[in-house]
């Protein structure tokens, strides 16, 4: 039987998504729900002085309204930040409540206040209105970069500072820029992004008091951990008494891995009111609730010689946290980030200090990439400048810079166990035509166009465990993943996994893995995931871990299923099971024609003893049944890499960019499903673009949200992106059996400082902040004109 | 109120309705058909594209009252005999989805515009698209999809 992993097997989960059979959160109804419609703040800051919910209990449809007054006094808990980060000088992070329904304080537009539940929508909307909400509205702290001189926001947070976090050593790294030739210094925002997975979050819930369970069915990236949150912190039920279910998700990339506000009210509420509730939020709601992505200033130096070796990096930035700390809010511009501003480079001495604080905006938390998109636009960014300012080639002074020896331990924290950048960088030379530019730059140049060339090597450490090193770091639970293989006795497996595919494609890859571990065609494998009544435990899905940790799991409990099936088959054959092989699905006694299938060996497990032509005695004291489980803990994050090169095109009249073409070669290791693979890169190249160019989440000085929706939000769109050029070169990962590596976030990473390096290019190095929209890209040009004419 | 003949998937229906029900409203809540999808507010994403009188719409821009006798098909309507329609089959082979939501907007916009245009190239196919956004596949295989399935039908 030929291997599956490395093919392309299509989707087994395609054909409901594609004939409308999907089940996603909004598609189920519970017979006699209520609907549910949530009163939110429409001020960044405000004082609650009185809520009067009299006219809205006594309005048409309704069955009940509830305050955070109410949730106070069942003693429901709030929503949790998951990663304790310590500050410099030692002392604990300071996070403030965050009640699921403000009380006294509200702290960003979007802050729920109270829910109604009504028959209909209608009548839920319509009563909403006649909550009556006095506030006494206090001055909003929105812009970042003065939010630590601005009012206190929260209790007892000074200066709005969660905390002020160094990584690496400022004293080595004072020594290293002292010898330093040329310090080259660069001024840098990561643009706030938001999500926008195209499903809008929503939650149904069902009480039965009877059993007395609740049952949330949610749009999660992770239903076991929003159930030990809301069970542990919230209080909402014990977690026996708790089942979540997250069925088909249309897409997460971060914004669905946090427990919400609504998702702990409603499952509270539908106890208080004995109904099932449905709650869907409407896109605005989306854009005003979701955590955002990304925010930071950035001030980063690097030291270098004359000649082009680094030295020294560091970097001085202030990350918005929003109102908020959530599940990975604090680890995020931290640990996620800090150690992957150094790139793939040696990098002798290095340090990252980050203070997060707190601002009357939309919580911020992981989105795709989550702290390495942010490193790496600031190596990446700052590599070149120094290219420009020392007169080199920007892929001469990478190629001067990279490690050629693994294991490769990085300046901060990680200890890279395998890859080989020099093979990337130039197989992306080469896909790009990279020697082909200067032509290409002349033809543009002769329509009146600028053309730029920008690249891009990145490295990101992905696959977020182990436990003993997260929970060092700050993490509240374990990160390992779970699996549970049940073999049936006429021979078709299930395979329950802790992750969760929202878009990821595990019904298929995780089969495929299964398939090869356990010489069972693909059709009779099935993988349940989504829902913590089926299967262990499992950490969930995000930071690129599903495959490499969950994966990992599955081949572990697969490999107990056959070290079983050798025991019985060995029996059964009546052989020692030292000399049994198991191959192709088979397991033959070495030196003999004697074999056993699998699926005869399940059966048996099922049939164990001797009946007339049945015969199948289990080993003594083996327990019938053919089922195993694993959780899996690696010993090492997982560390892709890649090269990625993009040329755009400016029209210097309007300051529109046409990225016109796109080369990315990402080394993931072992590569189960390319299509899968290829399409994950796509997907994660256009959020990336969509940062570069036009993507902006923007508030005005009084914390109203500009962009809440789709025309003024503005997403990557079919005619805004050009056919994309991929390519792979493959160092295997030695902390795990299959050799994989992370691939769902690459493309996130690399795109950004790939694009404006680019328009940075054509722009004569003119820096130009994310997103390079036509206007700032315009002005740019203009400046470009008076340079040139000066100069003339 | 007002009732309402309409033929969906090729079965006759007659329904009373609210004179202000949305068409995406009246398929998903009424009807059960849940393959249409609701993504934003604004008739931006293009989730909720289905066919009326053959044409593509987005279903959230149209008054279901308003459609008395029209034929309406849906994502759930385009398998015939148990067979995917060839731009269904399509998007498999070549991977034009990922996390489905946006899909079957994606795919009854897509059959539209090989009505109008037997052979589109690339960019005819992305100008075309431009009213379906997509967060997952950065567009490239739906691309392709489609020029797969105008080499099949």
């Amino acid at each position: 039987m030929a291997s599956l992993v490395g093919s392309r097997v299509e989707r087994k989960e395609d054909k409901r998504f594609l004939t409308g059979k999907g089940r996603y959160t909004a598609d189920i109804n519970i017979n006699n729900q209520t609907y549910a419609y949530f009163v939110r703040s429409p001020h960044a800051r405000a004082k609650i002085t009185k809520i009067d919910i009299s006219k809205a209990l006594k309005a048409s449809g309704v069955v009940d309204v509830l305050t955070g007054e109410h949730i106070a006094k069942d003693k429901i808990g709030g929503l949790i930040a998951g990663w304790a980060i310590r500050s410099e000088d030692g002392s604990e992070m300071k996070c403030p409540p965050n009640p699921p329904l403000a009380k006294d304080n509200v702290n960003f537009v979007g802050d729920p206040i109270a829910v109604v539940f009504a028959e209909s929508l209608e009548e839920a909307k319509a009563a909403s209105e006649l909550v009556n909400i006095d506030y006494k509205i206090l001055k909003a702290v929105v812009n970042l970069s003065e939010a630590m001189k601005d009012d206190t926001i929260h209790k007892d947070i000074d200066k709005n500072l969660c905390y002020d976090w160094l990584l690496g050593d400022r004293q080595k790294v004072k020594e290293a820029f002292d010898k330093a030739d040329k310090i080259i210094k660069l001024d840098i925002t990561n643009n706030r992004l938001i999500p926008n997975a195209m499903e809008p979050r929503a939650c149904v819930v069902d009480y039965n008091s009877a059993s007395e369970e609740i049952t949330c069915y949610t749009t999660s990236q992770n239903p076991h951990l929003s159930r030990l949150i809301m069970s542990a912190f919230g209080g909402v039920a014990p977690e026996h008494k708790l089942r979540v279910v997250a069925p088909d998700v249309g897409g997460g990339f971060g914004s669905k891995i946090n427990l919400y506000n609504e998702e702990i009210v409603c499952s509270w509420a539908s106890k208080k009111i004995e109904r099932p509730i449905k709650w869907v939020a409407e896109r605005t709601e989306s854009f005003l609730t979701d955590t955002h992505g990304r925010d930071h200033i950035t001030h980063a130096e690097l030291a270098v010689t004359n000649d082009g070796k680094f030295l020294g990096f560091k970097n001085e930035t202030i990350a918005n946290l929003g109102a908020y700390a959530r599940v990975f809010g604090t680890v995020t511009p931290t640990y996620l980030f800090g150690p992957c501003a150094t790139g793939v480079y040696v990098m002798p001495a290095a340090y990252s200090n980050v203070k997060a604080v707190y601002t009357n905006t939309a919580p911020v938390d992981a989105y795709r990439g989550a702290g390495r998109p942010e490193a790496t636009y600031t190596i990446e960014r700052i590599v070149d400048k120094a290219a420009i300012e020392l007169g080199m080639d920007p892929i001469e002074i990478r190629m001067k810079n990279f490690p050629t020896e693994f294991p490769f331990k990085q300046t901060l924290v990680h200890q890279i166990d395998s890859g080989d950048y020099v093979a990337g960088l130039k197989k992306a030379k080469e896909m790009a035509d990279y020697d082909g530019f200067s032509a290409r730059k002349k033809d543009s140049e002769s329509k009146g166009k600028l053309r730029g060339i920008g690249v891009t090597t990145y490295f990101e450490a992905c696959g977020i465990a182990p436990s003993p090193v997260v929970m060092m770091l700050g993490c509240g639970v374990g990160l390992w993943e779970s699996a549970e293989v049940r073999f049936n006795p006429t021979g078709q497996v299930t395979v329950y996994t802790g992750s969760h595919s929202h878009g990821q494609s595990h019904q298929t890859t995780f089969a495929q893995i299964a398939a090869d571990e356990l010489g069972v065609p693909i059709e009779n494998i099935d993988i349940v995931h989504g829902d913590t009544d089926k299967g262990t435990f499992g950490m969930g899905t995000y930071g690129s871990r599903s495959l490499t940790v969950g994966g990992i799991a599955i081949v572990n409990a697969c490999k107990k299923i056959v070290d079983k099936g050798k025991r019985v088959a060995a029996k059964m054959l009546e052989a020692s099971p030292d000399d049994v092989d198991f191959k192709n699905g088979e397991f033959v006694v070495a030196n003999s024609n004697k074999k056993k299938t699998i699926g005869e060996v399940a059966f048996a497990c099922y049939l164990p003893g001797v009946r007339d032509e049945v015969k199948s005695p289990l080993p003594e004291g083996e327990e019938p049944g053919l089922k195993e489980s694993a959780f899996f803990d690696p010993a090492n994050f997982s560390f892709p890499a890649g090269s990625h090169i993009a040329e755009v095109e400016i029209d210097p009249e309007t300051g529109e960019v046409k990225l016109d073409r796109y080369t990315a070669v990402d080394d993931f290791g072992t590569i189960v499903n390319p299509t899968i693979v290829e399409g994950q890169v796509h997907g994660g190249l256009a959020q990336g673009i969509g940062q570069a160019l036009t993507e902006n989440a923007e508030y005005d000085e009084t914390g109203q949200l500009i962009t809440a929706s789709y025309m003024d939000y503005t997403m990557p769109r079919a005619d805004n992106l050009p056919e994309f050029n991929l390519g792979f070169t493959c160092t295997k990962a030695t902390t795990n059996p299959l050799g994989v590596k992370g691939c769902g976030e690459a493309g996130s990473i690399g795109a950004p400082p790939t694009v404006m390096n680019a328009i940075i290019n054509a722009l004569d190095g003119q820096e130009i902040q994310m997103p390079a929209t036509a206007e700032k890209v315009w002005r740019a040009c203009k400046n470009l004109k008076k340079t040139k004419n000066k100069a003339a | 109120m007002k009732k309402v003949n309409l033929e969906i998937n090729g079965k006759k229906i007659s329904k009373e309705i609210s004179d202000h029900t949305l068409l995406s409203v009246f398929l998903r809540d009424i009807l059960n058909l849940t393959g249409t999808h609701i993504g934003c507010d604004t008739s931006q994403c293009g989730a909720c594209v289905v066919h009326v009188d053959g044409k593509s719409i987005k279903s959230c821009t149209a008054f279901a009252a308003d459609l008395d006798g029209s034929k309406i098909t849906t994502i759930e309507g385009l398998s015939q005999n148990g067979k995917m329609h060839p731009m269904q089959e399509a998007f498999k082979k070549l991977h034009g989805l990922q996390c489905g939501f946006c899909t079957p907007g994606m795919v009854m916009s897509a059959i539209d515009l090989l009505k109008n245009n037997k052979k589109p190239s690339d960019t005819e196919i992305r100008e075309w698209l431009e009213g379906n956004i997509c967060r997952c596949t950065g567009y490239q295989n739906i691309v392709a999809a489609v020029k797969e399935a105008a080499s099949k039908m």
